[in-house]
């Protein structure tokens, strides 16, 4: 299905994907520590494993970013 | 309060915006912003808003100024070397801006006086480099019921938004600090001198629009980049029912120290 992730089209050779299949398939380090939003709305992580994602959502992956000094 | 001849022309470029005016640079005057970190973020943050003519800069930093910072930390020079943070960035501030009124906390902001350093500021800028500090400025603004504006950089990427008392957190998208190590610093995985300064002229830009009233805040919005790509993106988000700070039953009520890595070359 064709996703966009982080503003990149991509495609993912899978017909159905929940958010945690699809940080597998994209093979997201340390996928615990990251924050996603879909379609303009942030996913609680407890539905990680159950939300579903389809053809044409748009997903962002949100990573820590810790610099500053 | 009147603005003097010499003011009129100093701030021109403001007074003639139609969204500041003579009116918003006498609110710019009347302010009080605490810039938390005197490093690559805090740099150019301070040198705008000192520029700007905020009236009363705090500025927090316990360090002094390294070899390894000059490559992004613009507010200090290499006969600073030595010299602590704070001093070095005052010196540059005034010299920019004698209007400008600036008190230096040489020191690290922790649990034990994060609420008393944030209490009399009108508007804080998270400029540091660790998480630990990143949860503690929130948790403190969301418990002191203060504005402020996140700022966060990593090799070409950088990250910001804006917190307005009432509005979505930090901890809204990110529930709690990751575990010691566990996400590399600037000093493991290095950062784009010029990185600091689009994050940090953005921040200073948030201050600028809070104080005067200018157009839309960063608020329930992550602005993202990807300096690679010199591409901005944004994440929607918004206050969580079970925010662990600012949601219905919130486990953080007060504010604990966490012991992590910081993102300067002689920790690492």
């Amino acid at each position: 299905m064709k996703l966009t992730i982080n503003g990149e089209e991509k495609i993912i050779e899978k017909d159905t994907l929940t958010i945690s299949t699809l940080l597998l398939a994209e093979s997201v380090k340390m996928p615990e520590m990251v924050s996603v939003e879909l379609n303009g709305e942030m996913v609680e992580r407890d539905v990680f494993d159950t939300q579903e994602v389809k053809e044409g959502d748009a997903l962002e992956f949100l990573y820590f970013m810790g610099g500053g000094q | 309060m009147n603005l003097t001849e010499e003011q009129i022309e100093r701030y021109s470029r403001h007074i003639l915006l139609q969204d500041i005016g003579g009116p918003g640079q006498e609110k710019i005057l009347n302010a009080k912003v605490l810039i938390i970190g005197a490093g690559g973020l805090g740099a150019p943050i301070a040198l705008y808003l000192a520029a700007a003519g905020v009236g009363h800069i705090g500025i927090i930093d316990g360090d002094v100024v390294d070899l390894s910072n000059l490559q992004r930390q613009v507010i200090h020079f290499t006969p600073d070397l030595g010299k602590a943070k704070v001093e070095s960035a005052k010196e540059k501030m005034q010299a920019i801006n004698p209007d400008v009124k600036v008190t230096t906390y040489k020191d690290l902001i922790m649990a034990s006086n994060a609420r008393d350093m944030i209490k009399d500021y009108d508007f804080i800028v998270d400029g540091t480099d660790n998480f630990a500090t990143k949860f503690l400025i929130n948790d403190a603004c969301v418990l002191e019921g203060k504005p402020y504006s996140h700022g966060g950089i990593l090799r070409f990427d950088g990250q910001t938004f804006t917190h307005i008392p009432g509005e979505g957190c930090y901890r809204c998208i990110f529930d709690g600090p990751p575990p010691k190590d566990l996400i590399p610093t600037c000093s493991q995985a290095g950062v784009l001198g010029a990185i600091a300064g689009i994050l940090g002229t953005i921040q200073a830009a948030e201050v600028l629009k809070f104080i005067t009233g200018a157009g839309d805040l960063l608020t329930n919005r992550l602005m993202i980049f990807d300096a690679k790509k010199m591409k901005f993106r944004e994440a929607k988000f918004k206050k969580r029912d079970n925010c662990p700070v600012c949601g219905v039953n919130p486990t953080v009520t007060e504010l604990e120290d966490i012991e992590q890595a910081a993102c300067d070359l002689k920790d690492a």
